[in-house]
């Protein structure tokens, strides 16, 4: 009897549908997954605005004394100025820079630590695994916003800086990630290709790099995506304490500022507000693109249509 | 549940604590800033001490909060002062103690979280449980997604959009603070009126910034319940929708809210926080912010401490509620 | 190879039409997923009878539509599945003409579903007892507590179980108990018809054996016909006195277990037979050439013709065969045959 099946007969016309092309199949994935695709539209929409802001305005305007003071929206101030005599508009395309400066190195870092503790612990185990495991354990009840803010209350205020916020973010941000990376690890080593590769004599690095990497892609970028959430998140929690670099026109900074000074009593609404829906269009992307990329990993979550 | 999961919980609970006492400890001191000599150094610019009275006021004061002692020993000494809940004098409001400043002002957010959380766990729990049920009226499955679209709001710029457009467009309600200025308080109905209306916005921004988290984590857990064979199976004997509902969908997508709650709490705590900072509450959120533009160390560190402490005893306490939830717990 | 000729001797008798009318007809049923990729046809015009205490054992490759089947006449196609035509006829009720709370009523009372993944078909958060309690209540009003849990463990007990299981959560169940739950609870209303769909797939042989002969026993006790869906011919030789053969979404042969194993008609069910391994084959296995197609693209024609040593005709790739009734009473839907039981010229 001769082995043919249904695809490779050459004798059964009529029988391909054509394939979509992945074009075709990416939208149509989009207009089902509309979170994702209204996320990344707004994420790109914002950096198009800070790209343009940085080569358009001077950033000098950013910070005090370089305009009137508290001015209200107008055609020569479209974003109004503050008490501090910055012009707003400036200021927002500066902050949300150095927002999504702070947010990506901090997610960075967040997310580097994670992968490479989680690799550390799920590899080797023993006592390297439970050493990682319990401090993320002890770690995770603490409430990591507090512990920043004794972090950042210890150091003095003129040596905080945008770099210096986004390594306090940083160095307590690593144990989500490093129990993700950690249990996809486990996961993947127990799987069938890694073991053929450890038999034929191919070296640990050798595994990590070209075996397992590869396939955890998919949730380093998820990882990713979440740290910088977080990291946006924490540092505008920190900012608005009055933890920030006072200095810098951070989005936190400068509603802690707008507090301080009473804005709305005052009625300088534009000054609080304006930040506000600058960091609604930043967290609201970024939580679409979480969910969305979630949606695309774990297809059981979808929503049932 | 036998003793040994009891002693492993409290354990752990210790361990928690203990480490958040460590950090908290080395922390400062791995900083070059010196609290006592920033606090008097101010007061000296300000209140006119010669630099000479100043160092001898430091060094005294340095004594008594025992700094002048080897590190190993100051840290079993702040050990055994945490164990007794004593986080040592405030800077900024000598002689009060940090305890002092913490019992005044617990009461206050003790009220706003817990209500706040209450409403938007059950209400989230509730309209995630049904936004995930594909037999529920349409209308009923899309009130959760204004609260949805939401989640990206976090309780701070909730309150600042609802002092806003309430509280200055509107202004229906007040902008701040704990009651009116130059009201005194009494215990009367109109004061009582004053009080709360000034406590809606904090605690609307609270609800309406966390609803939204509630609904999505209670929906992803709906939705992977529904394809669980005990639900299809309750549907084959042809049980009623509500049943379903409620005896074998919620009760299982509950189990992992409940331990959701408790991973949520430190967030949950600190929104509670920053927002009332931001309303001026006189709750502890404006005792940290009091104290950090006041350099008051000790109080800064006393309340962190003290919520780590809270919240891992919360989280403790809650693990006692799952196998009340789950008999597979029971059971081991 | 079977002869594909029809041996002319048993042509002359029909089947003797039986004294009852049959219990269970399905006419036309047909459910399509509309995918991504484009619409698969799951179920195409499916039809068959079934009479009281007849048991049909309904076989096929995953993906052949067993268990579309089984879902389609509890009426539980989910999106993006639909329903898209035929009958669903219980004694005399079509249950595809019912409301939506009628079917529901339906279900357990006329025809009830024993879950393939019986180890996780149980709440795990409420007693055992319980889930048995509220089947019963959703279908019957105002039968007294205490009637209501001697039915249940009645039931219990007819599946060979002790009545103190009654109060037990599931994770305290091994397996094959799990699974005699679900049966207790699928006769708990003595329905007309069950459809037990792949019962023993998640047990151990022993314990696969024991099920099955409960299902033989609770079966006989309330004459239900029942519908066994597995993959397991060797099991089901022994279970069934009807078999169905389903081939990419379509049935393409339904005759008694004899007939079946001594003579079956069609290319795929004698291909099927001949895989099982027996004394003769001295355990040389031999499977079926080729891939079960995919119901995004059926071959044209009839669909197993690529896999079919007949398959390389012109009739095979353009026309669908439609099923023949041959003389016996035996069904098939293959171009060899027609309604005398010859081959096609």
């Amino acid at each position: 009897m001769t082995l043919t099946s249904a695809s490779t007969n050459p004798a059964a016309p009529n029988v391909a549908i054509v394939q979509p092309s992945r074009l075709t199949l990416t939208l149509r994935y989009f207009r089902r997954n509309k979170g994702l695709a209204i996320g990344l539209g707004i994420l790109l929409a914002l950096a198009l605005f800070t790209i343009i802001g940085l080569l358009v305005i001077d950033p000098k305007k950013a910070y005090p004394l370089s305009a009137a003071l508290k001015q209200s929206p107008s055609l020569k101030y479209p974003f109004g100025t503050d008490f501090f005599g910055r012009d707003l508009l400036a200021a927002m395309v500066v902050g949300m820079w150095q927002t999504a400066f702070i947010g990506l190195l901090a997610g960075g870092i967040g997310t580097a630590l994670g992968v490479v503790l989680g690799f550390l612990a799920a590899y080797f185990g023993g006592w390297v695994d439970g050493v990682i495991r319990t401090i993320c354990q002890i770690l995770t009840p603490i409430p990591v916003l507090l512990i920043q803010v004794v972090v950042a209350g210890s150091l003095d205020k003129r040596d905080v800086t945008i770099v210096t916020m986004a390594m306090i973010v940083a160095m307590l941000a690593w144990m989500g990630p490093t129990l993700v990376i950690r249990a996809q690890v486990l996961t993947l080593k127990e799987r069938q290709f890694v073991a053929v590769a450890k038999l034929s004599g191919v070296s640990d690095m050798g595994i990590i790099f070209k075996e397992i990497l590869p396939n955890l892609l998919p949730f380093i970028a998820a990882a990713f995506v979440g740290q910088v959430f977080g990291a946006v998140f924490a540092s505008f929690y920190l900012a608005v304490l009055g933890l920030g670099p006072l200095r810098e026109p951070l989005l936190g900074n400068i509603i802690w500022a707008a507090q301080s000074q009473g804005a709305f009593f005052n009625g300088w609404w534009w000054w609080p507000l304006e930040p506000a829906f600058a960091m609604i269009l930043i967290l609201g992307a970024l939580a679409l693109v979480n969910m969305g990329l979630d949606e695309l990993a774990n297809p059981r979550v979808r929503r049932t249509e | 549940m036998n003793i040994r999961i009891v002693a492993r919980r409290l354990l752990f609970f210790v361990l928690v604590v203990w480490a958040a006492s460590t950090i908290v400890f080395f922390i400062p001191r791995l900083s070059p800033r010196n609290a006592i000599r920033e606090r008097f150094g101010e007061l000296a610019r300000t209140g006119g001490f010669s630099p000479a009275d100043v160092e001898k006021l430091i060094a005294s004061m340095q004594q008594q909060f025992g700094l002048d002692k080897p590190l190993l020993e100051q840290y079993w000494q702040y050990l055994g002062n945490i164990l007794r809940m004593d986080f040592g004098y405030s800077l900024s409001r000598y002689p009060m103690t940090v305890t002092d400043v913490i019992a005044q002002s617990l009461p206050w957010t003790i009220g706003l979280l817990l209500v706040t959380t209450v409403i938007s766990f059950v209400l989230g729990t509730i309209l995630g449980a049904v936004a995930a049920w594909p037999k529920a009226p349409g209308w009923l499955r899309s009130t959760a997604t204004p609260f949805i679209l939401l989640t990206g709001v976090p309780p701070v710029i909730m309150g600042i959009l609802l002092l806003f457009f309430i509280g200055f467009r509107l202004k229906w309600l007040p902008l701040g603070g704990a009651y009116s200025v130059g009201i005194v308080p009494t215990w009367s109905w109109s004061f009582f009126i004053d009080l709360m209306e000034h406590q809606i916005l904090p605690a609307l921004s609270l609800i309406l910034g966390s609803v939204g988290g509630w609904v999505l984590s209670m929906r992803g857990m709906g939705i992977t319940i529904q394809g669980e064979d005990y639900v299809n199976f309750a549907e084959h004997k042809g049980l009623t929708g509500r049943r379903i509902f409620r005896d074998y969908y919620l009760r299982n997508a509950l189990l992992p809210q409940v331990t959701g709650l408790a991973l949520a709490l430190g967030t949950v705590v600190t929104s509670a926080v920053v927002v009332e900072g931001l309303f001026g509450l006189p709750g502890i959120g404006t005792a940290l912010n009091l104290a950090i533009r006041a350099n008051d160390f000790p109080v800064i560190y006393g309340i962190v401490l003290f919520i780590t402490i809270a919240i891992a005893l919360l989280m403790t306490l809650l693990e006692f509620v799952y196998p009340l939830l789950d008999p597979r717990i029971r059971a081991n | 190879m079977v002869s594909l000729v029809m041996n002319s001797a048993a042509s002359a008798k029909s089947a003797a039409p039986s004294a009852s009318q049959p219990v269970l007809r399905v006419n036309n049923l047909e459910v399509t997923y509309y995918t991504d990729l484009g619409r698969a046809k799951a179920l195409d015009a499916v039809s068959f009878s079934l009479k009281a205490g007849q048991k049909l054992g309904m076989v096929g490759e995953s993906g052949s539509g067993k268990s579309t089947l089984a879902l389609a006449m509890m009426r539980m196609i989910k999106p993006p599945g639909r329903i898209e035509g035929g009958q669903v006829i219980v004694g005399d009720t079509d249950l595809m003409s019912l409301t939506d709370e009628g079917m529901r009523a339906a279900r357990l009372d006329k025809i009830a579903y024993i879950p393939q993944g019986a180890m996780n078909s149980l709440n795990p958060v409420m007693r055992i007892g319980a889930q048995m309690i509220d089947a019963v209540r959703s279908h019957v009003r105002g039968e007294r507590g205490s009637a209501i849990e001697d039915r249940c463990t009645a039931a219990l007990r007819s599946v060979d179980l002790d009545p103190g299981v009654f109060r037990m959560y599931a994770h305290e169940l091994s397996g094959g108990m799990k699974q005699r739950v679900c049966i207790a609870i699928g006769i708990l209303l003595r329905p007309s018809v069950i459809i037990a769909d792949e019962p023993t797939s998640a047990l151990d042989v022993v314990t696969q054996r024991q099920v099955m002969e409960t299902i033989n026993r609770v079966q006989a006790e309330i004459n239900a016909a029942v519908i066994l869906i597995g993959h397991d011919m060797g099991l089901m030789a022994q279970a069934v006195d009807q078999v169905a053969v389903m081939y990419a979404g379509r049935l393409v042969e339904m005759s008694s277990v004899r007939e079946m194993f001594t003579d079956p008609k069609h290319p795929y069910s004698q291909a099927l037979i001949s895989s099982l391994p027996n004394l003769d084959t001295k355990g040389v296995f031999r499977g079926i050439p080729g891939l079960a197609p995919s119901l995004l693209r059926l071959p044209s024609g009839c669909a197993f013709h690529p896999r079919c040593p007949h398959g390389h005709e012109e009739l095979q790739r353009s026309v669908r065969p439609e099923p023949v009734t041959l003389p016996g009473g035996r069904m098939v839907a293959c171009h060899l045959y027609n309604e005398d039981g010859h081959r096609h010229g």
